[in-house]
Formats: C-alpha cells, structure tokens, sequence
C-alpha cells in the first residue's frame, strides 16, 4: 500500500487488478453506447433503404469539405489523446498536460465548425419542424421519390439527431478531458497510475469511431 | 497474463506506431471521399463501410489498445458489435420481407 501511495482503493488487491477492471468497465459502457447509436443507426438503414432518392437528395445539400475537414480534426485529436496516454504511462506530466490541451483544442474546432454547418441548415429551412422547406438537389431525384421533401425532412431529423447526440458526446467529453489535464498537472499520474487518463482515451476514441461512420453515412452518400 | 495488459500495451506501442496509424486514418478518409465521387452503385456503401470498418478497427487495435489487452476485453467490445449486428439483421429481415406474400399472385 505505501509503496503505490494512495491511489489503490482497499478493494483492489493491486494497482493492476485495479487498472484492469478501471478498463474493463469503461468498455462495457463503450458496449453500450454502441447500442445506444446503435438505434440511431439502425434506424437510419431502415429509412436510408426506404428513401434512398430522398436521403442521396438530401445529403446533397450538406457540404461534404466540413465534414471531411472535421473527419481529419477529430483522427487529429485521437492521435493527441493517444499520445496523452502515452505520456502518462510513462509519467511524463507536462507532455500529458500539452496532449490533452492539444486534444481540448482539436474538440473545440470540430464543434465550432459543426455550430457553423447547424447555423447554415437553420438559414436554409432545413431543419426539421413547422418552418421546414425542401427545394431537391437534383429534379431527377423528385421523379423518382413524389414525397421527397417529406422524406427528406425524414433524412434531416436523423442528421440532426446522429451528429446531435454524437456533438453532445464532445460537449461532455472536453470538460473532462480539462479536469484530467488538471490532474495531470498536479503531478496525480505516474507510471503506476494512469488509469483515468487510459479510460478517458477510451471515451474519446469512441466519439472518433462514432464519427468515422457518420462521415460516409451522412455527407458522402449523394457524391455521386 | 492479464495482470500485466497495460504495461504490456505501452511495451509495444510507441510513437512511431501511434504516427503510423494515424497516417493510415488520413489515407483512408482521402480514398472514402475519393471513392464517394464515383459511381460504383450499390457498392459504394460496400467500399464506404468498408473503409469505416478498417478505420475503426484501427483506432480499437491500437489507439485503445486492444491489440494488447486480454480476452475478456475483447470479448466485451465484440459483444458489442455483435448485438448492434443481431439488431441490424432481424430489423431489416422484417423490413425486406414486409413485401412479400406466402400466396403467389
């Protein structure tokens, strides 16, 4: 006990069996939030199959160069939140501090571009609701769908709630990854005990992969 | 064996490695986007999934460490995947078969 100071909670039998199940329980959270946009996605494959004109139509009017710019932000701030956990297993305190900055910087350009994109849909009327107002992509695609800007709003509602639920995920993830930093730079880490910034890497990663699928999903279906 | 996952995890993961992966994440967000453009038809959600796949197995192998970690882990975040899968397969069965009829004609 005195050896490992006093991060190692009197349940654990060592600072490895505590880091493990710290790990352990942080993926079957991750398992979860998998069924949790699990449902949106599902969903979206059901309408998507349905409408695919609409949906193809719809994609059209979002602007594929945001959201590859946010796609390449957000592999960038995986990158830096690996590095924090590299850093922090090796217990080097400022370099955890600047990646984690680093990473906090990168979640906050992916959020204002993301504010930037939502205030465009709002100016256009394409945001799902009462003031919704749908003028196709292509006119091709309305002689192939009659109800398309019905089905279109349909697209919206799913593009608001994906990236919605996916943004809120980073809202509430920078306010940690702040806190961690903060630790870290109380010299709380070492070699022995990184667990909270490893599972907080998890927590982000995730939010990454999240996005590595809404990507092609949502921007890229009506390229072509 | 598991004791020693995460000593073991940052005993084979360095800075080259974690610059590698994330080259390889560029790489594939710029064929995604190339591969958009083109009409493949119904393979282009193929090759998008594809690709989205191979980039989230990336970031689970290495970024997350799972390439590193013991069973019980893996097991955990196939679950996962299985269940979002199992979901997937019996909607869409429902879905695609809505359609069709036992009596011909």
């Amino acid at each position: 006990m005195s050896a490992h100071g006093t991060f190692l909670r009197h349940h654990f039998a060592n600072p490895e069996q505590q880091k493990e199940s710290a790990v352990l329980g942080m993926w079957v959270f991750i398992a979860q939030e998998i069924l949790f946009f699990g449902g949106l996605f599902a969903t979206y494959l059901v309408y998507r199959t349905s409408y695919p004109y609409a949906f193809a139509d719809a994609a059209g009017h979002l602007d594929w160069k945001l959201g590859a710019v946010n796609t390449v932000v957000l592999i960038f701030s995986s990158f830096t939140m690996a590095m924090a956990v590299h850093a922090a297993a090796h217990g080097k305190h400022e370099a955890i501090v600047a990646w984690l900055l680093a990473t906090i910087l990168l979640g906050a350009v992916f959020l204002g571009v993301k504010a930037v994109e939502y205030g465009d849909k709002f100016e256009h009327h394409l945001v799902p609701g009462r003031h919704f107002q749908y003028t196709p992509h292509h006119e091709a695609n309305l002689a192939a769908d009659p109800d398309l800007a019905k089905h279109a709003q349909l697209y919206y509602s799913l593009y608001f709630g994906m990236t919605g639920l996916h943004a809120l995920h980073m809202v509430i993830g920078i306010p940690i990854l702040g806190w961690i930093a903060w630790r870290a730079s109380r010299g709380e880490f070492s070699a022995a005990y990184d667990s909270p910034v490893e599972i907080t890497g998890l927590y982000w990663h995730f939010v990454d992969i999240v996005w590595i699928f809404l990507f092609p999903l949502l921007y890229l279906i009506g390229a072509h | 064996m598991s004791q020693d996952l995460h000593a073991d995890a940052e005993a084979h993961a360095s800075v080259p490695l974690y610059l590698g992966v994330f080259a390889a994440l560029l790489v594939l967000t710029g064929i995604t986007v190339a591969a958009a453009r083109v009409d493949f038809g119904v393979f282009n959600n193929v090759v998008a999934l594809g690709i989205a796949f191979t980039k989230a197995l990336l970031v689970i192998a290495f970024f997350m460490h799972v390439r590193w970690a013991g069973k019980l882990v893996v097991l955990v975040v196939g679950s996962g995947f299985v269940f979002l899968g199992i979901l997937c397969f019996f909607l869409m069965s429902d879905y695609v078969s809505r359609t069709w009829s036992l009596l011909a004609g």
